[in-house]
């Protein structure tokens, strides 16, 4: 027998840690989706002339920045010191992913805007108001902005895929680097989380009215994420079962057996990974007429995912 | 790592027998720090091992152990964290944001949210060493379980008691080469 007793009491850390509440997973998920929806549009309408691509498709790349900021902003409020948030700008840690994270998220509002901007029609800019000195000047330099973005299309594609795979990496190794939770400390986190924020973000445009042939073909990448996301799944449990000696074997229990167990497997494996995958097969295989319930379940498990995750990496020591 | 070679390389050695538990070093360490509520930078904690009446117990001061290879200073975005003189970890509260990545990433728990908005831990009352004091844990110590110096200075308190003891470390296996040593 082992008895230990400690004679500290701080809220955050005993008896366990407890630093991170709603407002990281809600900042990775976010993140995650905008990564996904920054790759997903970039290929979607690669290559293709505006008139070919549904409304909801050509403006999709400007929901990006928004969400993301969504995402920010929960991140700010789980600093102690907001004061201080812009020195994450006054230095360049390499060897923290939250560093080099902050600068990549700034790079990813004129990339996504940028997207954005080449895809809007020439129906949309004369649609853009200019009555007044004000707003004329800011439909002219829309409309400048607009034409160095379409005579770049190619490499601003590159960039939002490239910028989309960086951020949805590092939303999961941000807490991969954190080595002292035995959950997390594992390099898998990284791709797990970059495959979720893609089928995510594919739910997330499913959500809009989309061409026929556009949601065929995101919901045929999705099913490829998700089945993807299944083997990653498993992959993450195994590797910590076996490399992670007794502490990453009582970080898996968690899952099998452990007080994560009911909502890992209901809301994330079967109704945020299973059910919608066998839904999306069903559309695509049998001609079953597209629903948003896929989209949805699949957009509520990937909440759940960095939630319990989040949460069971601070319950495991 | 980052800043390994240091002439001065400051060290705590913590006798687990001699210590009573009496909490001096954890009250010392408040008064002097100007510790809050709920904040705390030094603790005790016992731990009793066997099957009764074969029982034994060890009593440990703890604090942060001024890691050589520190993962709060590798995973801190704003530099605040930071290595400091003698090797020691120090935050530098201009610059701390309050994100609590090195709170999940100390393996011991050193650190805490002060209610100010800041992270705050240990300093190794490098305001006092500097002066030519020790800590204000080992000043206080009524049983002298405590020892603070140089390790690469062979006369040092430390040295000697690490050269002619059994010491341990705790966590090794975390990698994160602590300097406050135990001995058993
Ligand atoms: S004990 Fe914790 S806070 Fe102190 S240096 Fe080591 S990792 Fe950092
Ligand atoms: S809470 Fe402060 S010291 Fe800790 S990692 Fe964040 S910025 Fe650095």
């Amino acid at each position: 027998m082992t008895e230990i007793e400690l004679f500290r009491n701080s809220a955050p850390i005993d008896p366990q840690l407890h630093v991170w509440g709603w407002e990281i997973p809600v900042y990775l998920f976010l993140g995650g989706l905008t990564a996904g929806l920054m790759i997903l549009t970039a290929l979607a309408g690669r290559g293709l002339p505006r008139e070919s691509q549904s409304r909801a498709m050509r403006l999709l790349p400007f929901a990006a920045p928004i969400l993301l900021s969504l995402g920010m902003g929960a991140l700010f409020l789980d600093l102690e010191y907001k004061l201080h948030v812009f020195r994450f700008y006054t230095a360049m840690r390499p060897t923290s992913p939250m560093s080099w994270g902050s600068w990549i998220l700034l790079l990813i509002y004129p990339a996504t805007i940028l997207l954005g901007l080449a895809r809007l029609s020439d129906g949309e800019m004369a649609a853009l108001p200019r009555t007044g000195r004000f707003r004329g000047r800011l439909a002219a330099i829309v409309s400048r902005l607009r034409d160095i973005a379409t005579s770049r299309a190619p490499q601003l594609e590159r960039a939002n895929v490239i910028l989309g795979i960086a951020l949805g990496g590092y939303t999961g190794i941000l807490l991969g680097t954190l080595g002292a939770r035995a959950l997390w400390s594992t390099v898998i986190l990284g791709p797990l989380f970059l495959v979720s924020g893609v089928s995510t973000g594919a739910a997330f445009m499913m959500l809009f009215r989309l061409g026929h042939e556009e949601h065929a073909m995101l919901r045929r990448w999705d099913t490829g994420a998700i089945g993807l996301e299944i083997v990653l799944l498993a992959m993450f449990f195994v590797e910590l079962a076996a490399n992670g000696g007794q502490k990453g074997q009582a970080a898996v229990d968690l899952f099998f057996g452990g007080s994560y167990t009911g909502p890992f497997w209901v809301l994330v494996v079967i109704s945020g990974l299973i059910v919608p995958l066998a839904i999306e097969l069903a559309e695509t295989q049998k001609g079953w007429r597209p629903a948003i319930v896929a989209p949805v379940l699949l957009l509520v498990g990937g909440l759940a995912l960095r939630w319990i995750l989040v949460l069971a990496g601070q319950a495991s020591i | 790592m980052l800043f390994k070679n240091y002439r001065t390389r400051y060290a705590m050695v913590m006798d687990t027998r001699r210590c009573v538990g009496c909490q001096t070093c954890v009250l010392a360490c408040k008064a002097e720090n100007g510790v809050p509520v709920n904040g705390y930078r030094d603790w005790i904690v016992t731990e009793t091992k066997g099957e009764f009446p074969h029982l034994s117990m060890e009593i440990r001061s703890e604090r942060c152990m001024h890691c050589t290879n520190a993962p709060c200073v590798t995973n801190c975005p704003t530099g605040a964290s930071h290595f400091a003189k003698g090797g020691t970890v120090q935050i530098d509260r201009a610059l701390c944001t309050g994100c609590k990545a090195c709170v999940a990433a100390c393996p011991y728990g050193a650190r805490y949210v002060h209610p100010d908005g800041y992270v705050d831990k240990c300093s190794f009352c490098m305001h006092r060493v500097t002066k030519g004091a020790s800590t204000a844990c080992v000043e206080g110590c009524p049983t002298k379980a405590l020892a603070f110096g140089d390790l690469n200075d062979p006369s040092s308190d430390v040295a000697r008691l690490l050269h002619s003891r059994t010491s341990k470390l705790l966590s090794p296996e975390e990698g994160t080469e602590p300097n406050l040593y135990f001995l058993v």
